[in-house]
């Protein structure tokens, strides 16, 4: 065990009002990091599609213009990512996932969602939809900063964060649970912060 | 060549601070007595961990300072919002403890016997492992030649501004302020520029070593217009901070 | 953020290799590339270390630390050569 640096307090523990809305092993912070695995994209709009995919087949797809049009809702909610900061009461816009899957048609039990720039991550269908889900393109009043994921990203606050895949450009529709790219490096195939499912045999 | 045992660089060890000495309003110089320390090159970095009474724990690292056979050192700037560098600017007392291992690194080093001529560019706290070599040049009695071009905010950001200004054995230092300058000031001024660099460089035909150290967005300009002048890429050598400068 | 590079992985590289090896010559598996490892694009403060080249992008290394153990993934990688003791 480290021996301990005198006066160090690490910045962020709960307030006690707070603790019940922090996973254990958790803690808050005030700012919002941005953690990535690769360079920020920058898919001009014009360019950008959502989709909706099954066995290399589009069975649904939107422009920018096109999901823009869709019904949207603002939300406020908790984030947790798996480096162990919370934060409490982010707000966000964006179209319900149950809305996309909606307007394809689906039967499968798991999705897996792409996006520019290389990045996957996997998830049950009963997790993406039931209003569990967004697509998200505007935080905290403004559009969704590039480097937090711009123009839009998928929203799935009551996972871990990397499941909330920035740069989102679809969802895939699986018979299968395969892992995405932190899934196969060892990370959870779930990821339910308030089990502390961080890694592979948690 | 990376000779040295491999017991002591591994191995995390606690270090007894000596002092801590402000060298800007918001950068600091902690020396340290590390029980087991094997000695260090110019140019690497040590790496620290800060343990609080709940057991969590934070790392950070930072380059060496000094030169080899000096005192080891590294010089620590606050960044706002950070998790360790106001606890390592503002709390941390002579007496302290401070766990450390190091030193590490062998690609952004500098030996006398590596030559030159050498260019150092600096961009705010990239100009701390760029010091250790300039002391190491001078305690070794190189007659290398060299040259430091330190892009900073403001005058009063220039950290060892006195020890840069005294010269260290002809190594001539060229400052650039990028936020503001003092009425007077006949130097540069404003971001690294391919006019600059063009300027302060060594020809290309010199075959210069240079070493780059700082943010990431300084770092790549500066080693992208390097390049351009016509330096060998494997003599251009970079180390990146990140955006706010530290790691 | 914007990312680092190699170097500010100097002591996770001694901690999976034994020895230092930032100054160690990687080669690209995707598109060839070679240069030190200090040179590559190193994205730290994502869940894990992710390492990917400089000229192509494609991720060389993945380090995760979790359960006392250091996974490593250098599928990426076509090679890695180091100085040799003397």
């Amino acid at each position: 065990m480290s021996p301990v640096s005198r006066g160090f307090q690490h910045l962020r523990r709960a307030p006690a009002a707070e603790e019940d809305r922090v996973p254990p092993g958790q803690h808050m912070t005030e700012g919002f990091p941005v953690l990535s695995a690769g360079p920020t994209p920058h898919t001009p709009l014009e360019n950008w599609t959502f989709s909706v995919t099954q066995d290399g087949q589009t069975k649904k797809s939107w422009t920018w213009a096109e999901f823009r049009a869709l019904p949207a809702e603002t939300v406020t909610v908790d984030i947790h990512c798996v480096t162990r900061w919370s934060k409490l009461g982010t707000q966000w816009r964006g179209v319900p996932v149950d809305t996309l899957l909606k307007a394809a048609g689906y039967d499968v039990p798991y999705v897996l969602a792409f996006c520019d720039g290389g990045y996957t991550t996997n998830l049950p269908i009963g997790d993406v939809t039931d209003g569990k889900a967004w697509v998200a393109f505007d935080y905290d009043g403004g559009p969704l900063p590039p480097e937090h994921g711009g123009p839009a990203r998928l929203l799935v606050p009551h996972l871990y964060f990397w499941k909330s895949a920035k740069w989102v450009r679809g969802l895939e529709l699986r018979d299968h649970d395969a892992p995405g790219f932190w899934e196969s490096y060892g990370y959870h195939m779930y990821g339910d912060p308030w089990k502390q499912q961080r890694y592979a045999g948690d | 060549m990376e000779t040295t045992a491999v017991r002591g660089r591994l191995t995390w060890q606690v270090a007894t601070v000596t002092s801590v000495t402000p060298e800007t309003g918001s950068v600091v110089t902690i020396t340290l007595d590390p029980p087991d320390w094997l000695g260090h090159r110019a140019g690497q970095h040590l790496d620290v961990r800060l343990t609080a009474d709940d057991g969590y724990t934070a790392e950070r690292s930072y380059s060496i300072a000094s030169a080899p056979g000096e005192q080891v050192a590294i010089t620590v700037e606050r960044l706002e919002g950070g998790e360790v560098s106001p606890y390592l600017t503002e709390d941390l007392r002579a007496g302290d403890e401070l766990e450390l291992r190091g030193p590490i690194g062998g690609y952004f080093v500098w030996e006398p016997a590596d030559g030159g001529p050498l260019i150092l560019l600096a961009g705010g706290s990239g100009v701390v492992p760029l010091r250790a070599i300039l002391r190491h040049r001078r305690r070794s009695g190189s007659e290398v030649p060299a040259r430091l071009l330190y892009s900073a905010r403001t005058l009063p950001d220039v950290i060892y501004r006195g020890e840069l200004d005294q010269g260290h054995d002809g190594a001539q230092v060229i400052y650039t302020l990028t936020r503001s300058h003092p009425s007077g000031w006949t130097g540069h001024t404003g971001r690294l520029s391919q006019a600059l660099l063009a300027e302060a460089a060594w020809a290309a035909e010199a075959n210069p070593l240079a070493f780059i150290c700082g943010p990431t967005s300084f770092v790549e300009t500066a080693a992208a217009g390097l390049v351009d002048l016509g330096y060998r890429p494997e003599r251009v050598k970079t180390e990146r901070f990140g955006a706010t400068g530290g790691r | 953020m914007d990312a680092l590079d190699g170097n500010a992985i100097g002591g996770l590289l001694i901690d999976v290799f034994g020895t230092e090896m930032t100054a160690a010559r990687s080669t690209c598996a995707t598109c060839g590339d070679s240069r030190p490892v200090a040179e590559l694009v190193v994205y730290r403060q994502a869940p894990g270390t992710v390492v990917r080249c400089r000229t192509c992008g494609s991720v060389l290394m993945v380090f995760v630390r979790a359960h006392g153990a250091i996974g490593t993934d250098l599928t990426g990688l076509a090679s890695l050569s180091q100085p040799d003791r003397p």
